[in-house]
Order: structure tokens, then C-alpha cells, then sequence
């Protein structure tokens, strides 16, 4: 549809991705290492999913086309359980990271929190999850034609764009529960995100009717969204303060630097 | 049925669905979802001769327009001025491709994105996209010569020619069939582009986009210039000439290492014409601009052949088959030019006499015209080689159903091979044709000049090979013709009287060419009399396409099939079948009576027999040679010249077609207007949280050494 849906759909998916990244990771190389490696390993599920995947497939019958839907929701929840098992997995690995790094580096502290990690590898695993979303999709948006000769609805590229938003904020919020929760060991807390994941997964069945999807997805994205910024430390009341631009009074009442 | 892509994508990303590709189930790409490619498309091409530049051109990205199926020409006016979304994509039935309808989508080009032409299997009553005077500027009439006669001043010999194939449009033009794909298209338009009750339509609109990009601009010259420009290792041409090969074959052998004049030797040259062309690339079928003509004449060389060997006549009788003459006479300008300058193994002075054939689309009872030049007629000599020439022709029509007569007004040579060989020196000649005056071929040089132009039809539950033995009526008149033709060779190359009533040619073997030539060249016969190495050109685009004639454009590639065919076709029906084995047959020099200078040794394949499955292959012995039909203004490099033809046909990388929806720029722009929008907030939101972080995550129970 030309260069300016190009544009427009990356913006739209990529847009907070980009501006998290530009802000509060770019800085630092040892965030941006551990975000690579995050997507790294979001990378390493979808590859094992993808395996099983095309191995049941050629071993199902082609022609039914029953078989194949069960086969493709076989597949989702098979992907999200594996996309979870793996980012346990990256928790258990940078636990063992964080105490050989603190024994290599010279100060006494740790140079990233475990919530700082949890947030980077959250990243990570939304920004490759967002890229292999959209990629196809807006290389074949470039070109002069929409979708819609065979009948199929016109949204389609808009609706990707806000899917994939939604995803990466998701994989964003979700790492940081998921982490927490592991440190405290709350496994109750674990299995609502892995719940929520597959609800979210799920939802994107009901696509073409997009308002469908989307619009239960985005309720999601803001219930975990908040979830996630009270695990992390924030407050009702910290937000007052920075909101009402009070804060500086209460970091000097705290003596806390900036 | 669930669609892969609708579903999140993250979960099952590219690499399942390009898996799935591979496996061979059907891919649902995205890309799939856009476009629908158009497969039976046929372009029109850009041609460049010494001063003109004639076709279509596309941008090098495609052009897209919004359909519009044209019902009429009032209708016109939607797309050059009244429609709100331009530029247009006009699709026209072919009742409507006419010159006037081009000319106006070619005064206000920036409107109208392309052309689609649906061609229909049935014909219009007539249409022919060639001039109204073919081959003007290089025939024999000039200022100089005859030039009351030249630019078709007496008789204009097509008039139904509107010229659209020599006209220049900087748009698309392609050709549709009338098959599902073009059913397609228009319920895609009747679906979404239909203005309802006078408003505009709304979008999402069908639209179609046409690659046709042509390399070669402005003139000949010009693209032969760029041609040699050396920039890199592969240098990047941008045009060919056009050209291929003439086929010739005599009945006594020539050496063909001996160039130039032969002493007392005098030869009848009984000649036609292999190509021919239409307004799209390559599309060209000829039926009675030129395989009427060429088919007759194989006949008549094979009705000659026994008696010839029995009682050979004083001259020498050589048939010459000439591709290129639809652009200004590649390939008869090439011979003469070689005769000239001592590259043949004849020259001018040799030449005894003409007989050319050209059009003979004949119907039983019509009669035949003798058209000669009465310029040079009004030489004594030549005069009357000429008079002696109808007489020997007139003559051999006793027992036929025609006449051959002379037409009553002193008019001009139609376009003729003939007329190349006037313009290097006054040679008697006639050409046979089947028009008094003006050409009986409404299509001419058109994509419609098929079989039924020749009224070749078959009882219909014949299967292919009962087909290529039934004798038609149109075969039955062209026998008549070759039996004539043959007859008054035998008269004109002196040859014993008492025998000439015993020449007659065959219809079996006129019918079995005009079915492999019109209907379908992959048949039996013509796999027979075919080399094995050249058995894949008689069906292109492999085996499960439906039967087709042959294409008798002449193309650039020197490989035209119907030169091809005549060639071997030729060999067989003049030629003696030989006891040498495929080794020998290669090397027939090493054997004592055989001499590769004399003849030329070709192995065919020859007949299945009926219990076996291996074919009888062996080497036939021929007088028949190829010699190569280029322009004469390429081998001297004058790329502007006058006298010879300058055709050249553009380069280009792909051409291709496809329909898809565009959505409205409203949609467009707002859709990157949101994403610029959700960028800038995103922006904003992180920034002012990263800068209060600290505060806003304070509430933790870590200790204060925590870092953020």
C-alpha cells in the first residue's frame, strides 16, 4: 500500500518498542547485551515450536481441514507454553549470570538489578516477537496493492500493527511479573501470566473480526501493564507526586539523589 | 477455511509458513492475499528503426491504474475527464480498439495509466494495425523511379490499415485472452469500481499494474550507440536488430564456396515470404499474408522434383524464401546486397526472371492476378521476358477452376520481394497474388489472420492426426496454385513441353503443411521430417499446452521456427534420402560421391513405425542453404540509412501483469499519521518516566543501593 502505510505500520508496532529502547537501554551495553540475548532465546522457542509444528503437520492429513485447525491451535498453545518454559529458563541462566558477575566485577553491588533484568529480557523477548510478527507483513505493505481481492478485510496491516504494539508491551510487562514472581517464589502468579498469555494467543482466532481481538487484548495489555508497575515498585502515590510535579520536594525530604 | 497469516503471527512466524511452502501446500503468503498474477498477457514491444521509435512503454516500476472497462467510445470521456480517481487502466473489447479510441487515450496519456485489449476468438468483420502503404520508403518507387506510382499514389494497397502498429504511446499496451482470468478482472471492476447512480465510487477500488519497461530509446542510432558503450564487463545492451535466416534451395546444386558471377548460367528465382507480424509482441499468425504464399511454393518445388531429375531444364530454378520483409525487406535486401558485392553464389547478372508468390488466399472459381512493374516494362527486353512469363503462366492453368489475368490498370508492384530486386537492376518479374487491385485480406498483418481468415476448417470430431491427412477446400485451391506455379517454372526455365502436363502437386502434402503451419505445428510429420536436436521447438512452452501454430514474427534471436521448418521441409521434398549412418551424415566428405560444398546433409528423424517405438531416423541430401537475413545496414554500420531496413527491437528484463485493490490516500496518509503519532507519544511517555524513575519505583523494600 505504499510507503506511507510502511511507515505508518512500523511506527504503529515498533513505536514504544523503539522509544524504551532509545531511553532506557541504549545507554547502558550491558542492558543491550542482555536484551540481545533475551531475543535470542524468544528465538530458540519459536525455533523448537516450529520444529514440532512441521513435523505433525507432515504427518497429518493434508486434505482434512478439521485436522488442520486442531493442529494450529495444537501449535499456538504449544508455542506459548514453550515461549514461557524458555524465558524461565533465561531467569534460571541470569541468576547464575548475576552472582559470576558480581564475582568479576570490582564493586560491591551488582551492576543490574534483577528487576532491571527482568524489564531488558521482557524487551527482548517482545522485540524479536514483534519483528517476526511484522516483518513479512510490511515488506509486502510497500507495494502499490492493499489486501482485499480475494475478500478478505482491508484492516489487515493497521490491525497487525496494533496486534504487534500490543505484543511487545505484553512480553515487556510480562517478564517483569514472571521474574518477580519467580524471586518470591509466588507460583500462583506464574501460571496467570502463562494463562494470560495463551487468553491473549487465543484471542487473535477471532481475527478477521479484529475489534474482537484487539479490543479485549488491549484491556489485557493495561491490567498487566499495571500488575507489572506494582510489582516493580511503583505506587498510587509515587504517581501522584510525579504527575502533580511534587517530586522533587519529596527527594529532598529523602534525601535520595537523582 | 482459517488462514495462517490471520492468526498472531508470533506464534507461528515466517519460517512455519515458509516450511509450509515448501512441503507444497498451498502458501497463503500475504503477497497472495494482494496480488493476482495475470499469466496469458501479451505485450506490445518497442521497435526503433532510423528515425522513429513505434510501440509501448512502461515505467520502470509498473504502471498502475484504476480499471475501467470501456463500453463504447462516449464512454471514453470517464477516464480522459470526468473520472475522479485517474490515471485509468482502459480495458476495451477489441470492437473498440480502433485508432481513433488509441489517439485519444494518446493525446491525454497522463490520465490513462495503460491498455488492456481483450482478444476475442472470433474475428471483427476487418481490422489491420499495419499502414495503409507497407514498406514505402524501401521499395522500388521513389522520386527517382516511378514517382507517380510511389507512396501508394495509384493504388493504395491496404486500405483497411489504420496504423496503430507504427504509432508511439508511452503507456502500456497489453492483450488479454477471453478466458477465466479476464472474467476475473471484470467481475473485480463490476465488484468495486462501478460508479453507483452517478457518484463516485468508493474505495477500496481494482486496480491493475503492467511492467513493460523498454531499454532502447529514440532511434536506432541512437540505441546501437549506447550498445557499444563499455562500462563494465558485461556491457549492457539495449537493443538488437532484427533478422534471421533465408532459406534457399535449386534444383542443380551450387558450390557454396564459390561466390560471385557464373558464366552462362541463367536462373528462374521463384520466391516468398516467411514472416509477418501484429500490433503485440511475437503474436503472429499469417495465415494469407504469408503462409499462403510460402506453403505454395513448397509444393510446387516438391512437384518439380521428378521431373526435374528426369528431364532437367536448361535454367536453373532456385526458390528463395525471405524473412523479414514485413520490415522493409531484411531479408530480400540482404540478397541482393550479397549478390551485389559478390557474397552469393550468384549475382544479378545470373537472374533470368522473378516469379514471386504473394498473397493467394484463392476460392475456387476466383481467378488470380499477375501484377508486374511498368516501369521497367517500358524496356523492349524486359518486356517481353515478361509477356513470355504470363504466357508460361497463363498456359499452365488448363483444367483448373481460375485464370490468371493481368490487372487492366497500370499499376504498381504490391509490397514484393521483387521490388528489391528492381531497385538494383531492371529484372522481368511478376508477382502472383490474389488481389486486383487493393489487398483482399482484411487482416492484414494482424493477430486475426488465422486459419479461419483461410477458411480452414475440420469436421469436428477428427482427432489431430485424422486432422493433419484431411484434405481441405483450401488446400484443394492452393494445390491448384503449386501445380500451376510448378508448370510455368518448368515452361519459364526452358524445360521439355510434352512433359509439363505430368506436374502436379500434391494436396496431401499442402493440407499436412497448412495444418502444421496454422493449426498446430506439433504433429507427426513435422516431427518426422524434423532434426532431433530442434524437435522442442515445434510445441513451445512444453508438451501440456493446447496445440498452436507457430509465431512468424522474425524476432531477434535468429531462431525463428518457421524458417526452421521451411528449411528442413524444403530438404525433404526436394531432397533424396541417403544409406549414410548419423556419423557419416556429419562427415559426409570422408565418402567419395558426397560433398558437403555441393549439398547439405541433414539428419531427420523420420516415421515411428508402426511396431516399434525407435523412429527411422536418416540422412537426407539436399541443395538447400540458410543464409543469414540481417539487414545490409548493420553489416556496414549505417545505422541512419535510407536504402535499408534499420528495425531493431528493444531490450528489456520483465514484463509481467497483475490486478490487486489500492486503498484511498486518505487511508494512506492517516494511517502514517497515527503511526507518527503513537511514535511521538511513546516518546514523550518514556521519556518522562525514565527521567522520574526513580520515584516512581521507589516503593520497594530493596535497599537503597539499588541502581536504576
Amino acid at each position: 500500500m505504499t510507503a506511507s502505510v510502511f511507515f505508518g505500520c512500523t511506527f504503529i508496532a515498533f513505536g514504544p518498542a523503539i522509544a524504551l529502547f532509545l531511553f532506557t537501554i541504549a545507554r547502558d551495553p550491558l542492558r543491550v547485551i542482555f536484551l540481545i540475548a533475551g531475543a535470542f532465546f524468544w528465538l530458540c522457542s519459536l525455533l523448537l515450536s516450529s520444529l514440532v509444528w512441521f513435523i505433525t503437520v507432515q504427518i497429518s492429513n493434508k486434505e482434512s481441514s478439521s485436522q488442520q485447525k486442531g493442529l494450529l491451535i495444537f501449535g499456538v498453545v504449544l508455542s506459548v507454553l514453550l515461549q514461557e518454559t524458555f524465558r524461565f529458563g533465561y531467569y534460571k541462566l541470569l541468576k547464575k549470570a548475576n552472582e559470576g558477575l558480581l564475582m568479576l566485577s570490582a564493586e560491591e553491588t551488582m551492576p543490574i538489578s534483577i528487576r532491571q533484568l527482568a524489564y531488558v529480557s521482557g524487551l527482548g523477548f517482545g522485540f524479536m516477537s514483534g519483528a517476526f510478527s511484522m516483518v513479512n507483513i510490511l515488506a509486502d505493505s510497500v507495494g502499490p496493492g492493499t489486501i482485499g481481492i480475494h475478500g478478505d478485510s482491508q484492516h489487515y496491516f493497521l490491525s497487525s500493527a496494533f496486534m504487534t504494539m500490543a505484543i511487545i508491551l505484553l512480553h515487556m510487562f510480562w517478564g517483569v511479573v514472571f521474574f518477580d514472581s519467580c524471586e518470591k517464589q509466588h507460583w500462583w502468579s506464574l501460571a496467570v501470566v502463562v494463562i494470560s498469555h495463551l487468553l491473549v494467543s487465543c484471542l487473535t482466532f477471532q481475527n478477521p473480526q479484529y475489534v474482537g481481538s484487539l479490543v479485549p487484548t488491549y484491556i489485557i495489555v493495561f491490567l498487566v501493564g499495571l500488575w507489572a508497575f506494582f510489582c516493580s515498585g511503583g505506587s498510587l502515590r509515587n504517581l501522584k507526586l510525579c504527575l502533580t510535579c511534587k517530586d522533587k520536594d519529596f527527594l529532598l525530604a529523602n534525601h535520595r539523589p537523582r | 477455511r482459517m488462514n495462517l497469516d490471520e492468526i498472531s503471527c508470533d506464534k507461528l512466524a515466517t519460517s512455519i509458513v515458509f516450511f509450509f511452502c515448501l512441503s507444497d501446500v498451498s502458501c497463503n503468503s500475504v503477497e497472495q492475499k494482494i496480488y493476482v498474477e495475470l499469466n496469458n498477457t501479451v505485450p506490445c514491444v518497442r521497435l526503433l528503426n532510423a528515425t522513429h521509435q513505434i510501440g509501448c512503454q512502461s515505467s520502470i516500476s509498473g504502471d498502475t491504474g484504476v480499471i475501467h472497462v470501456l463500453e463504447s467510445e462516449a464512454d471514453l470521456e470517464w477516464p480522459l475527464s470526468k473520472g475522479p480517481n485517474p490515471p485509468y487502466m482502459v480495458l476495451l473489447e477489441s470492437s473498440l480498439f480502433t485508432r481513433s479510441i488509441m489517439m485519444k487515450m494518446k493525446n491525454e496519456s497522463n490520465r490513462v495509466a495503460g491498455v488492456a485489449v481483450v482478444v476475442p476468438n472470433t474475428s471483427p468483420p476487418e481490422f489491420s494495425p499495419h499502414t495503409t502503404c507497407p514498406n514505402e520508403n524501401t521499395g522500388v518507387y521513389s522520386d527517382n523511379y516511378g514517382p507517380n506510382l510511389a507512396h501508394c499514389n495509384t493504388t493504395v494497397w491496404n486500405p483497411r490499415g489504420n496504423g496503430l502498429s507504427y504509432e508511439e504511446f508511452d503507456f502500456p499496451v497489453f492483450s488479454l485472452k477471453e478466458d477465466n482470468e479476464t472474467e476475473f478482472i471484470k467481475q473485480c471492476y463490476l465488484d468495486h469500481n462501478r460508479a453507483v447512480n452517478g457518484s463516485a465510487p468508493q474505495y477500496p477500488l481494482c486496480a491493475m499494474q503492467l511492467f513493460s519497461h523498454m531499454h532502447a530509446v529514440t532511434n536506432t542510432p541512437t540505441c546501437m550507440r549506447r550498445n557499444d558503450i563499455n562500462f563494465s564487463i558485461n556491457p549492457e545492451m539495449v537493443c538488437d536488430p532484427l533478422g534471421d535466416y533465408n532459406v534457399w534451395g535449386s534444383i542443380r546444386p551450387y558450390n557454396d564456396t564459390v561466390f560471385g558471377h557464373k558464366e552462362n548460367e541463367s536462373v528462374v528465382i521463384a520466391a516468398a515470404r516467411l514472416d509477418s507480424r501484429a500490433f503485440f509482441w511475437e503474436v503472429s499468425t499469417g495465415a494469407e499474408g504469408s503462409v499462403s504464399g510460402f506453403v505454395t511454393l513448397l509444393a510446387a518445388a516438391q512437384a518439380l522434383r521428378e521431373v526435374t531429375h528426369e528431364a532437367p531444364p536448361t535454367r536453373n530454378i532456385l526458390f528463395a524464401f525471405f524473412q523479414g520483409e514485413t520490415f522493409d525487406y531484411i531479408g530480400s535486401s540482404r540478397m541482393v546486397y550479397d549478390m551485389e558485392n559478390g557474397k552469393f553464389v550468384i549475382d544479378l547478372d545470373n537472374i533470368h526472371s522473378v516469379l514471386e508468390i504473394g498473397q493467394v488466399a484463392v476460392h475456387s472459381g476466383t481467378n488470380l492476378f499477375l501484377h508486374s512493374d511498368p516501369v521497367s516494362r517500358r524496356n523492349n527486353t524486359v518486356n517481353d521476358e515478361v509477356k513470355n512469363l504470363v504466357n508460361n503462366l497463363q498456359s499452365s492453368t488448363a483444367g483448373l477452376s481460375f485464370l490468371l489475368v493481368e490487372p487492366n490498370v497500370s499499376q504498381p508492384l504490391p509490397p514484393s520481394s521483387l521490388q528489391r530486386f528492381l531497385r538494383a537492376q531492371p529484372i522481368p518479374g511478376i508477382v502472383l497474388a490474389d488481389h486486383e487491385s487493393a489487398f483482399n485480406n482484411r487482416y492484414y498483418e494482424s493477430f486475426y489472420d488465422n486459419a479461419a481468415n483461410l477458411n480452414l476448417t475440420y469436421p469436428s470430431d477428427l482427432s489431430p492426426e485424422e486432422q493433419l491427412e484431411f484434405v481441405t477446400d483450401t488446400a484443394k485451391s492452393l494445390t491448384d496454385v503449386a501445380t500451376v506455379v510448378a508448370r510455368a517454372l518448368y515452361k519459364q526455365a526452358g524445360g521439355n513441353e510434352s512433359l509439363v502436363n505430368n506436374i502436379k502437386a500434391d494436396p496431401k502434402i499442402v493440407t499436412q503443411m497448412l495444418y502444421g503451419f496454422l493449426v498446430s505445428s506439433n504433429n507427426s510429420w513435422f516431427q518426422a521430417v524434423m532434426a532431433p536436436e530442434l524437435k522442442n521447438i515445434l510445441s513451445r512452452y512444453g508438451a501440456c499446452v493446447h496445440p498452436s501454430p507457430p509465431e512468424y514474427y522474425v524476432g531477434v534471436a535468429m531462431s525463428s521456427t518457421p524458417t526452421r521448418l521451411v528449411q528442413y521441409l524444403l530438404a525433404n521434398l526436394t531432397g533424396a534420402a541417403t544409406n549414410l549412418t548419423q556419423s557419416q551424415c556429419q562427415k559426409p566428405d570422408e565418402l567419395p560421391n558426397e560433398s558437403r560444398q555441393m549439398y547439405s546433409y541433414l539428419w531427420v528423424q523420420g516415421i515411428v513405425p508402426p511396431n516399434s517405438t525407435e523412429r527411422d531416423s536418416f540422412c537426407v541430401r539436399a541443395s538447400v542453404r540458410l543464409t543469414k537475413a540481417v539487414s545490409p545496414a548493420f553489416e556496414l554500420g549505417e545505422y541512419a540509412s535510407k536504402d535499408y531496413s534499420t528495425w531493431t527491437e528493444s531490450r528489456w528484463k520483465f514484463i509481467k501483469a497483475r490486478i490487486f485493490l489500492v486503498a484511498s490516500r486518505d487511508l494512506e496518509m492517516l494511517t502514517l499519521g497515527v503511526g507518527v503519532a503513537v511514535l511521538f507519544t511513546s516518546l514523550l511517555v518514556t521519556y518522562f518516566i525514565s527521567t522520574k524513575a526513580d520515584v516512581l519505583f521507589s516503593s520497594t523494600r530493596e535497599p537503597a543501593s539499588a541502581a536504576y
